[in-house]
């Protein structure tokens, strides 16, 4: 099963992330690599750098970011595991990093599922 | 959270991690079966107390820690009991604490060359060959007796005692835990190697089934071959045998019909074909051609790649594949493999080309009652317009096969042909 784990940050302290977190992170994902579990992963630009698409009204807009939510995605990890727990424990190293390594630091990881060929019967 | 939830966060965190508790601890007490057994009495632990107290934040640690308390109180049981029958207490004391000190060491980051010592001693020659499919997946996969036995559809009797008479032979036989030794490592390797694919194939070979155990061995098999990538990194096969399985399970989606008819691979749907796998695999391929020249899975990985990269049947490069599997009759010499090489040369060069070397086959004991001869020579005489030679070939093929949906689909092409 495939899952992609996003985060999203909420509020965190002025100033770059600790050379400690950033550590720890790559630590964390070359342990999850190694074992098997991440296929992919990437830290996300802030959304300044990038624009939204949308269809409103019949209309297609494009803006350019920043986005004005609360909640700025910072990136995304593609696991493929056995069950669900098993993104969450992920998620959870993950973030937990974040809570002990940048005091002030808030936010969330989503874990979500990823179909596979079992969600679709063939085309008949 | 109820109490099922957190046992089964305990045994994700179990899945994750217990392969690299095993192989600690392994390297602690010298021996797997003794290993596995403390590694399963930490877990038992875990499921009692952390539904209480709550996952620790360093849940293998946790783990570890715990096992090798009672690896420690067996130590110290066994050298009271020596203590007791020689009466030296001082040489008792002197190996406790080196026996401490080496706990301490295995407790460091040794744990990539634990992982890849404990993959090695389950794959062992001297193991029967399930013995090892079905160790290596107790101890490197974390799968449970039960579930190693419904992938298999054997009996968890059977398999039980497949993982214990395995265990067994590697006390008996005093199989130390440790890397192969240079001039052994190619030999050893390859049984390595050889127990991932086949446990990938006993998955793919079910892909198209209802119960998931038995397609849930392919994402094992591929996750071991990460797991083996990312501790010989430099080992062209390695990188070799994952492309191998990754590319072959990319197109999982795509080969069987709702009804459970098996899609030969012209006739795939290529848009179902798993692209990040299909990724993967080119990717890996690139870097085992980087790495040197290509093995055996290598070259079966660059055949694979070959079908990956078109996007249709009929953009398929037929004449790297012929090549290709010339290459691979050289480096293992097979009937099989010169089978195969006869319908990539029919595609290649023409159907009367293809069908010398397919007739070349025809005194191959090994491939008397193989239903793929007479199916490849069948397809090769339609070819040519001989029908009716065409069709007595699937007619033979439909009797030699096994398999009732194979028999179809020989049976049909028979009937089309006369």
């Amino acid at each position: 099963m495939r899952y992609l784990v996003t985060l999203k940050v909420t509020a965190q302290p002025d100033g770059p992330p600790p050379a400690d977190l950033m550590e720890a992170i790559m630590k964390l994902g070359q342990e999850a690599t190694e074992s098997g579990a991440l296929l992919d992963t990437s830290g996300l630009a802030p959304s300044s750098e990038g624009a939204r698409v949308e269809i409103s009204g019949g209309r297609l807009i494009v803006s350019d970011g920043p986005f004005a939510e609360a909640k700025e995605m910072i990136s995304y990890a593609l696991y493929e595991v056995r069950t669900k727990e098993e993104a969450v424990e992920w998620a959870s190293r993950f973030v937990r990093l974040h809570r002990d390594l940048w005091p002030g630091w808030e936010g969330e990881a989503d874990v979500l599922r990823l179909f596979g060929p079992a969600d679709f019967a063939p085309p008949a | 959270m109820t109490r099922a939830d957190s046992h089964r966060a305990v045994e994700a965190v179990w899945r994750i991690e217990s392969a690299r508790v095993i192989a600690t601890l392994a390297r602690m007490v010298g021996d797997v079966g003794l290993a596995e057994e403390l590694a399963q009495d930490a877990l038992v632990a875990a499921l009692e107390e952390w539904p209480r107290k709550g996952v620790p934040d360093n849940p293998g640690a946790w783990l570890t820690m715990t096992a090798r308390h009672r690896a420690i109180d067996q130590f110290r049981r066994r050298d009271t009991y020596q203590r007791k029958l020689q009466q030296i207490g001082r040489d008792m004391e002197l190996r406790q604490e080196s026996a401490a000190a080496e706990l301490d060491d295995a407790l460091d980051d040794h744990i990539g060359d634990d992982l890849l010592r404990l993959i090695f001693t389950a794959c062992h020659p001297e193991l029967p060959v399930e013995g090892r499919l079905a160790l290596t997946l107790r101890l490197l996969g974390g799968l449970s007796t039960a579930e190693i036995a419904r992938a298999f559809l054997a009996p968890e009797p059977t398999v039980g005692q497949r993982i214990s008479r395995a265990k067994r032979t590697l006390a008996d036989k005093k199989i130390p835990i440790e890397l192969p030794p240079p001039a052994e490592l190619p030999a050893r390797l390859a049984s390595v190697l050889e127990v991932i694919y086949l446990i990938f194939n006993e998955g793919y070979a079910a892909s198209s089934g209802d119960d998931w155990a038995r397609p849930s061995l392919c994402q094992e098999a591929m996750r071991l071959g990460r797991v083996l990538a990312g501790l010989m990194p430099a080992e062209p096969e390695v990188h070799g045998l994952l492309a191998l399985m990754e590319i072959q399970a990319s197109r999982i989606p795509a080969r069987t019909a709702p009804d459970g008819t098996p899609i030969l691979l012209p006739d795939q749907d290529r848009s179902r074909w798993d692209r990040l796998l299909v990724r993967r695999g080119l990717a890996g391929l690139h870097r085992a051609e980087q790495l040197g020249t290509l093995g055996p899975y290598g070259l079966q990985a660059a055949i694979a790649a070959c079908h990956a990269r078109a996007r249709t049947p009929q953009a398929t490069d037929w004449a790297r594949i012929a090549a290709l599997y010339r290459l691979l009759s050289h480096l293992t010499p097979s009937p099989v493999v010169e089978l195969n090489r006869a319908v990539a040369v029919g595609m290649a060069h023409g159907a009367e080309r293809g069908l010398e070397i397919a007739d070349a086959l025809l005194d191959s004991r090994a491939l008397r009652d193989y239903a793929h001869l007479p199916a490849v020579r069948g397809d090769l005489l339609a070819r040519l317009g001989r029908a009716d030679e065409a069709a007595a070939e699937f007619r033979r093929a439909a009797e030699l096969t096994r398999n009732a949906r194979e028999r179809e689909l020989f049976l049909r092409r028979a009937a089309g042909l006369d």
